[in-house]
């Protein structure tokens, strides 16, 4: 079980949570290129180490939490906070 | 060769005659084509390409030993039951080449034709699940639908009463789908890719490559550069990680996926069966343990190892389809890391970078596709264009936004 630290409710097991993915992409401006859409869409850095990512404590206090996480070890590197 | 004359005399002089399977050659200096990853699927690519006249000259470069990866991890579930167009064409193609491999290979795969059972629980399952039936039938495949009282008879130990958690309503099945020997593949396709000369080097990492005016120039390896006119990478879990050595971004997540066996049983099951009411699949292996799987564990991976919620997520599925296994003891559960794609359909491809090309993706379901992506994708390296078979799997069908979602699940990697 993953422990993943919520600022509002302390470490809580991961299944309290729904993962929500790389929280480092950017939305790009409603008028930028199609192109760099798709890849807002689409394309992962996908790293094999450190990651920031978010978490959505549905069952909890419902914040998205970011987190930074090493996806080849699982260890949780260093605790974010409320998602910006 | 393998041959029954052939068992009769080595079982007289104490089996002392048996060469190894394939050769451990020291990597040549350049090869035509350089294969990344000795799995099932880079295997069969190996294979296919060394019957193509003209390319005799291919290395398989595997960074530990052949078929410890999703290979050796999967649950083994052969089928080509799917609703769009691309999808059930080059699965089916995949799954006529099964029904004759282990003919094709002259080793035994094990595959069993046992059917494979899709339960629906609703009646707006049943609807979506007589569509997708239908639309095989138009493709040319088998489906058939089973009605509850088909289903209690087909699989007996099924619980098809009304107090069931999620009351069965009937089930899609496909009677060509079916199992295999998962090791027996890539040992298969290993021995018959090294008989028609091809390099299968073990324990060689590849850990970079040479890429000069955007055209792949060779690798670099554990066991030093390798030149070579084509890369084409088959890493299965790893393809986010290795293709990111050669600057590339893919529409990919890396996520884990367990699996587990029980204690071996005497014969009980003798088909595939799946839940519709969560996500759980069984089947029965020859050894008589039963073979279980479930969902991912939702939260990207790169570690062959998983957590309890999956299983036990699994395991109460299984206990509301087939309440008579609560008594089963658990005896293995491993993991394996796989490429989820953001439309949960495969990658075969060339990529922007000329002559490196791609073969990914496969989400839960790439051991069904093993001969089939093998084939299809030994014909894009010779030819340098895809197969009309895989053409509909292009990197670039993101940004065209001619996606291939089987499930309608929009782009989430974890989703599909
Ligand atoms: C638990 C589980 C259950 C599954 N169940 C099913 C199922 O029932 N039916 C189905 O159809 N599919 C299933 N799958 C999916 C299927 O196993 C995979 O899609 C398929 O095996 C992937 O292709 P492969 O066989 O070539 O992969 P692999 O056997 O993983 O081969 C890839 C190889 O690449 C090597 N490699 C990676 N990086 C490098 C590098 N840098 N240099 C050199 N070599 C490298 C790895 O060591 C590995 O051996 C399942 C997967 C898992 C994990
Ligand atoms: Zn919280």
């Amino acid at each position: 079980m993953l422990l993943i630290p919520c600022p509002h409710c302390g470490p809580r097991s991961h299944i309290e949570f729904t993962y929500a993915g790389d929280a480092t992409l950017r939305r790009p401006a409603d008028d930028a290129p199609l192109a760099e859409w798709a890849d807002y869409v689409y394309l992962r850095d996908n790293p094999h180490g450190p990651h920031r990512e978010y978490w959505h404590h549905v069952h909890g206090c419902r914040a998205y939490v970011t987190v930074e996480r090493d996806t080849a070890t699982h260890a949780i590197v260093t605790p974010g906070g409320e998602a910006s | 060769m393998y041959s029954f004359p052939r068992l009769v005399r080595e079982a007289f002089r104490r089996h002392s005659g048996w060469e190894p399977t394939w050769r451990s050659p020291e990597p040549k200096p350049r090869y035509d084509v350089v294969i990344v990853g000795g799995g099932g699927h880079g295997l069969a690519t190996a294979y296919y390409l060394a019957k193509e006249p003209g390319i005799a000259n291919v290395a398989v470069l595997e960074k530990g030993a052949l078929g410890l990866g999703n290979t050796g991890r999967n649950t083994t579930i052969v089928r080509s039951n799917y609703l769009l167009d691309a999808n059930a064409h080059f699965y089916e193609w995949s799954l006529k080449l099964w029904e004759g491999l282990s003919q094709e290979l002259n080793f035994n795969v094990m595959f069993s034709q046992r059917g494979v059972i899709n339960l629906a629980h609703s009646d707006a399952q049943r609807d979506q699940y007589r569509r997708r039936g239908n639309a095989m039938r138009l493709n040319g495949i088998d489906a058939v639908w089973l009605n509850r009282a088909e289903l209690a008879r087909r699989v007996p130990l099924l619980n098809c009463s009304d107090d069931a958690r999620y009351p069965i309503v009937g089930g899609l099945l496909q009677p060509r789908g079916g199992t295999a020997r998962h090791d027996a593949v890539a040992w298969g396709y290993a021995r018959a890719a090294d008989a028609r000369g091809v390099d299968i080097i073990q324990n060689c990492e590849v850990t970079g490559f040479r890429i000069e005016h955007g055209r792949v120039r060779g690798v670099d390896t554990t066991r030093g550069f390798i030149a070579a006119d084509k890369v084409a990478l088959a890493v299965a879990g790893h393809t986010g990680q290795v293709a990111a050595m050669a600057g590339l971004r893919l529409p990919i997540e890396t996520h884990v996926l367990q699996a587990f066996v029980s204690e071996p049983l005497k014969p009980m099951l003798d088909t595939v069966v799946t839940f519709g009411a969560g996500h759980f699949y069984v089947s029965q292996s020859d050894k008589g343990e039963l073979v279980m799987g479930g969902d991912l564990d939702f939260y990207s991976s790169y570690a062959q190892r998983g957590n309890l919620p999956a299983v036990q997520h699994a395991v109460e599925c299984g206990l509301a389809m087939f309440p008579s296994f609560s008594r089963l003891r658990m005896m293995r559960s491993w993991a394996g890391v796989m490429d989820m794609t953001m439309d949960g359909s495969p990658i075969i491809s060339k990529t922007p970078i000329e002559n490196l090309y791609i073969d990914g993706g496969w989400c839960y379901g790439g051991f069904k596709a093993t001969p089939g992506s093998g084939w299809v994708f030994a014909w894009t390296i010779a030819k340098d264009e895809p197969h009309p078979l895989n053409a509909a799997f292009a990197l670039d069908r993101f940004r065209r936004g001619a996606v291939i979602d089987e499930k309608g699940a929009g782009p989430d990697a974890k989703a599909h």
